[in-house]
């Protein structure tokens, strides 16, 4: 039984069809790569697993139990989390605060729920030092960090929930080389572990040296799902771009037609 | 600029606050006077009352126009329900309060389930609850006796007058809400990145229509120690006050993009304000030159600002 299990999920914004029945699934302890073009619909799909959005039909299932994702909290308890582009950070607010945005921890004083400052400061410091993320204080707002510090924090938000499956939406875009590393190093730690994750990327470099399998969108359906040893670069790039197999699936009458960019 | 500043802003406009007593009380031998630094602290609530709430409500990255017009609502509804009706003032305040609150939750709601800006949504908000209290009591006002407020008004604890209590319990409550309590997070996230705030799970809509709210109770309860300083009601109180209270907002350092901000800085910048006011009137300049001053000292303290986080 697979860990995750989405089937025939769609969803329309206005009169663009973002996902049109798509079907996908992750086992445990396997990274799964997500790709496709710009408007593929890889972001609406991520965006349906951690119940940011709603969607139109399709069923998600983990461990084999339907889900009702409607907010993000729905996709916590049930052990998915996201860690989305770096939109996903309150730039202002310190590093802390942003680790436990929407799930502070709090104390009840007479009723009263009271922050627990202390330990939310703990917890970030211990999160942070097992991902090798170094950040001097962690009560810095993080728009004064670099790229990997604030990746650093979208990681030790989605390690805090301890969750079975996490998605990366675009984890290593506008990371330095030695940062893309602590990356990596991190995802695998995470398949060890027996935990899931899927991986949104651009770069296929990327997804060749760090998934097990790859799944490829294509205006919003799953054009192929391939071993990520059984496969090679140029192929992935031929179902993403719909040139690959144009010639057999289209006839020859539309052989001629230019691949869409 | 200096690093303390920095890390606690609120250090920052205090320094500002006491060299414009410093200089006011150079210029004027009156200033720094028992009667008048009370009567200072009396002037400064119902400003204080009104910016308290829209500072909640700017670092969300909101604003509301309609303070004023809500406070002269209340003030008429309260003045009525004792002076027509002949209700204690036990039970008309808190209802005049819960008016407050209602109507600050109308705002929050129409702004959440119209997506209309903040701005149209109070703008219109503040002809709606003007034109009410002129509707309620046909443009009179109505005079009031009453034992509870004359104390709230002219008496004393402490040596202190009521009216400030009211204003530092109101300050407490936010302070605390603010910066120990996950709303507070909640409200300078929503200020800062609306996005990032709806993907990590916080019921934005809901937050919104609270902190409305909440500025209507604080425009209620400065209604309370407004009606008990004129002992009446007139439904035409208070005009323009909401650009007042936006003002020792911003004068506080609360940004207008959202996510920064402090309810301690906003009680000084009120402060402010009221020194200026205040000094002017003692030094004998004329109140047409007022407007003048608090408008400089705005730009000057947004600029200010500016420099400092530079």
């Amino acid at each position: 039984m697979a860990l995750l299990e989405a089937t025939g999920i769609a969803k329309r914004f206005g009169g663009v069809t973002a996902l049109d029945g798509v079907d996908f699934a992750v086992e445990r302890g396997e990274v799964m790569a997500l790709v496709g073009d710009n408007g593929a619909g890889k972001s609406t799909l991520i965006k349906v697993l951690a119940g940011a959005h709603l969607p139109d039909r399709g069923e998600v299932r983990m461990r084999g139990e339907p889900l009702e994702l409607r907010s993000p909290q729905d996709a916590w308890k049930a052990g998915i989390a996201t860690i989305f582009q770096e939109l996903a950070l309150a730039g202002k607010m310190n590093v802390q605060d942003n680790i436990f945005l929407g799930r502070e921890p709090c104390r009840r004083v007479l009723g009263i729920p009271f922050l627990q400052r202390r330990a939310m400061r703990r917890e970030a410091e211990r999160l942070l030092a097992s991902l090798e993320v170094e950040i001097r204080d962690t009560r810095l707002p993080v728009e004064n960090l670099s790229g990997g510090q604030r990746q650093g924090i979208a990681i030790a938000r989605a390690l805090h929930i301890d969750a079975d499956l996490i998605i990366m939406d675009e984890p290593t875009a506008a990371l330095a080389v030695a940062e893309v590393r602590k990356v990596f190093a991190f995802v695998r730690s995470l398949r060890e572990q027996g935990k899931a994750v899927i991986l949104i990327s651009h770069n296929i470099q990327d997804v060749f040296e760090i998934s097990d399998r790859i799944t490829v969108l294509r205006q919003g359906r799953i054009e192929g799902v391939c071993t990520t040893t059984a496969t090679d670069p140029s192929a992935i790039v031929g179902l993403i771009t719909g040139a690959g197999h144009a010639s057999s699936r289209r006839g020859p009458e539309h052989a001629s037609l230019p691949a869409q960019p | 600029m200096l690093k303390w500043t920095r890390e606690r802003p609120v250090l920052w406009i205090l320094a500002v606050m006491l060299i414009l007593g410093a200089i006011l009380s150079f210029l004027s031998p009156f200033f720094l006077t028992v009667p008048n630094l009370t009567n200072l602290l009396k002037q400064v609530s119902i400003l204080g009352l009104l910016a308290a709430g829209q500072t909640l409500v700017i670092i969300s990255r909101g604003i509301d126009l309609s303070v004023a017009s809500i406070l002269a609502l209340c003030a008429v509804v309260m003045g009525g329900l004792m002076s027509q009706m002949g209700l204690p003032p036990g039970v008309a305040l808190p209802v005049g309060i819960a008016l407050g609150g209602l109507v600050g939750a109308i705002n929050g709601l129409v702004i959440v389930k119209t997506g209309i800006p903040p701005f149209i949504a109070t703008l219109g908000m503040m002809g709606i609850a003007r034109g009410l209290a002129l509707v309620y009591t046909q443009g009179v006002s109505f005079q009031l006796s009453s034992p509870t407020l004359i104390w709230i008004g002219e008496g004393t604890f402490l040596g202190l007058p009521i009216p400030i209590y009211i204003v530092l319990l109101v300050y407490a409550v936010l302070y605390l809400l603010l910066n120990h309590n996950s709303f507070g997070r909640n409200v300078y996230a929503i200020g800062d990145n609306e996005e990032a705030s709806l993907l990590a799970g916080i019921n934005v809509d809901r937050h919104k229509i609270l902190l409305y709210t909440i500025s209507g109770v604080c425009a209620g309860i400065a209604a309370v120690v407004l009606i008990s300083r004129l002992s009446s009601a007139p439904p035409n109180v208070a005009q323009a006050a909401e650009l007042q209270a936006i003002a020792a907002v911003i004068i506080g350092g609360t940004s207008f993009s959202g996510g920064i901000g402090t309810v301690e800085s906003t009680l000084i910048g009120a402060m402010i304000m009221t020194m200026i006011t205040n000094g002017l009137n003692i030094l004998g300049v004329s109140s047409f030159w007022q407007q003048v001053f608090v408008g400089v000292i705005i730009i000057l303290a947004v600029w200010l600002d500016k420099l400092k986080g530079r």
